[in-house]
């Protein structure tokens, strides 16, 4: 099997147990870290084919894969906010109970 | 090049990753994600991009994995470790059974489609070639990114912290 290939199945797995945790947990934290998952299994993708290829001169991938570190920091501080903000309003973040955004 | 190392981080990722899906005990799912993220580092570290690897441990091992464990503290109930009921029967399935078979199809899509080929050398990319790129083609793209970053942060602050202040002087 080529490296390649075997990267990609890498993320492949990564990004399908992250969405599995995103759909299957009940707790807002969870489901934000299983998108985290994702995120992360998406920049794997990027510096695979950075690193196999068949244009070599760019640095595209790496570029984009530290803009999206960034974007998914940011990203993740306002998710925890927002789930700071339900827990203060209803004492629970059961995304089930949090059917309301009434304050 | 062997590809034992690849093997290696596979495994120690997707197994820390899988068990912190699972796992009741939300403090024991965060720390085992940051184990995942340093697999993440590593793998990037295996790839050649150092550059990314280090942004990856400076953020999500450093960073991220912070808030995380604060918000977790933040909000549970009681003393004791936040344990999470387990999700339902139903609601497990309709969740697992797609995720398996977006991996099925990805990854049978993958083995189809890339053959074995010859090894390829490396790409350069030293950091010096990474921050004349911000500096020079990316300049807008970085601008933006800290405007954004800016934002998003004074609005988090905006979102979490209460209505009234309680104690005015």
């Amino acid at each position: 099997m080529s490296p390649l290939a075997l990267c990609l199945i890498f993320s492949s797995a990564l990004f399908c147990i992250g969405l599995a945790g995103a759909l299957a947990r009940s707790n807002a934290i969870l489901v934000l870290l299983g998108i985290e998952l994702m995120l992360n299994a998406a920049n794997l993708n990027f510096i695979a084919f950075w690193r196999y290829g068949p244009t070599h001169a760019s640095s595209t991938g790496v570029m984009f894969v530290i803009f999206a570190i960034a974007l998914a920091a940011a990203e993740t501080a306002v998710g925890l906010a927002l789930v700071i903000a339900v827990y203060r309003h209803q004492k629970n973040i059961r995304l089930q109970e949090a059917s309301t955004l009434k304050g | 090049m062997s590809l034992l190392p690849l093997i290696i981080i596979m495994l120690l990722t997707l197994g820390s990753a899988a068990a912190a899906m699972m796992l009741r005990n939300l403090i024991h799912s965060a720390l085992l994600l940051i184990l995942s993220w340093a697999g993440i580092a590593a793998f990037y570290l295996w790839a050649g991009a150092e550059f990314v690897a280090f942004a990856q441990v400076l953020v999500y091992v450093g960073a991220v994995s912070m808030v995380v464990l604060f918000a977790v503290l933040l909000t549970r109930r009681s003393r004791v470790d936040p344990e999470v009921p387990a999700p339902a029967m139903k609601r497990l399935f309709l969740a697992v059974f797609p995720a398996a078979l977006i991996a099925g199809l990805l990854i049978g899509a993958v083995l189809g489609a890339f053959p074995e080929t010859a090894p390829q050398p490396a790409p350069e990319l030293s950091v010096k070639t990474i921050g004349l790129s911000l500096m020079g083609p990316q300049t807008a793209s970085l601008l933006v990114i800290g405007i954004l970053l800016t934002v998003a942060l004074l609005g988090a602050i905006v979102i979490a912290s209460p209505e009234k202040p309680e104690n005015k002087p």
